[in-house]
């Protein structure tokens, strides 16, 4: 019965840990400690991505193909977890997909416009890893990367790893 | 910032594993990195206050609570407003102090802990510690300082 506050609270706290953890022990950081930091969160979104999906489908019917799971995470799984519906859901029939949401739950506390562009991969790598999670326990091993152009919208590409 | 108000209760249900489970991997995390549990317990306390001093107002905005007469108000309003808000459970309040300047609250079941098992090797750890921090933030801010609140297992 969480409030959704909370976990933005903890969400935020977790990424500043994270950071301050890495540059408290060398002092200034640079983009290779960024990129550890980034991983880690991914990995830790990783594993949430896991746990939420396994109780999530548990009363679903199985998928008939990569689609059907690609609409499942963007109705669904996205408004459990982020509260609402993907905007907009588009494919090239490759394996890769664009999932846009124009107002990101977790963007809604930055202003809007360009001023913070550049802090948005820390606040969004672990929300890509839960994706990821979701996706590999489904059977789909994939990359999910995060990009922002104006706050609070952003696009999610997913590339489906073909085995 | 915005909210959705006609939540359904199922996707409440599900924001709350969100948090869990979010949670359940920043512990593991912390075990990771620190050696001890001690040092675990505190970063969760650390983290909880800066979470605390942040909530409280969020707490304040939405539950329109006013100033409390006593610190028996105080834990009323903590027990019955503040953790059915966030949490949606109701510790009961108990253990009063003499002086009336102490108090315990007992969570019947910690939707922190929903999953969670702890391995043998982790006795000093204290999962939920996060909260304490919360607690700590949360009454700092409104004026009552010297508040440590301490978590016990059961």
């Amino acid at each position: 019965m969480a409030d959704e506050s909370l976990f933005e609270f903890l969400h935020m706290e977790i990424v500043s840990h994270i950071f301050n953890e890495q540059q408290s022990s060398k002092g200034e950081m640079d983009n290779k400690e960024r990129a550890a930091c980034i991983s880690l969160l991914e990995a830790m979104g990783f594993r949430v991505g896991q746990g939420l999906i396994e109780r999530l489908t548990r009363d679903t019917p199985s998928f008939k193909d990569e689609l059907d799971i690609m609409k499942f995470i963007c109705k669904d799984f996205w408004t459990k977890v982020f509260r609402r519906q993907v905007d907009n859901l588009r494919t090239n029939h490759q394996g890769t997909y664009v999932l846009q949401d124009n107002k990101f739950s977790l963007l809604t506390q930055f202003s809007g416009g360009k001023q913070y562009l550049d802090q948005a991969p820390k606040y969004l790598a672990f929300s890509c890893g839960v994706v990821r999670g979701a996706l590999s326990n489904l059977g789909l091993e994939s990359v999910v990367t995060a990009e922002v152009s104006i706050m609070p919208s952003c696009k999610f590409q997913v590339v489906i790893q073909k085995l | 910032m915005s909210r959705q108000s006609n939540r359904t209760t199922d996707s409440k249900k599900m924001n709350s594993e969100l948090f869990t489970l979010t949670y359940g991997a920043l512990v593991t995390q912390l075990c990771k990195d620190y050696e001890n549990d001690e040092e675990v317990n505190k970063q969760l306390d650390k983290m909880g206050y800066n979470i605390g001093v942040r909530l409280i107002e969020d707490f304040l905005a939405r539950s329109s609570i006013g100033r409390c007469q006593d610190f028996r108000e105080t834990a009323d309003v903590i027990a019955k407003v503040a953790f059915k808000m966030y949490l949606g459970i109701t510790p009961s309040v108990t253990n009063w102090s003499p002086g009336g300047d102490e108090f315990s609250l007992i969570l019947e079941n910690n939707p922190l802990a929903d999953f969670v098992e702890l391995p043998d090797n982790h006795s000093a750890l204290i999962y939920s510690n996060l909260l304490c921090g919360v607690l700590r933030g949360a009454l700092e801010m409104v004026n009552s300082t010297l508040i440590f609140p301490v978590l016990k297992k059961t």
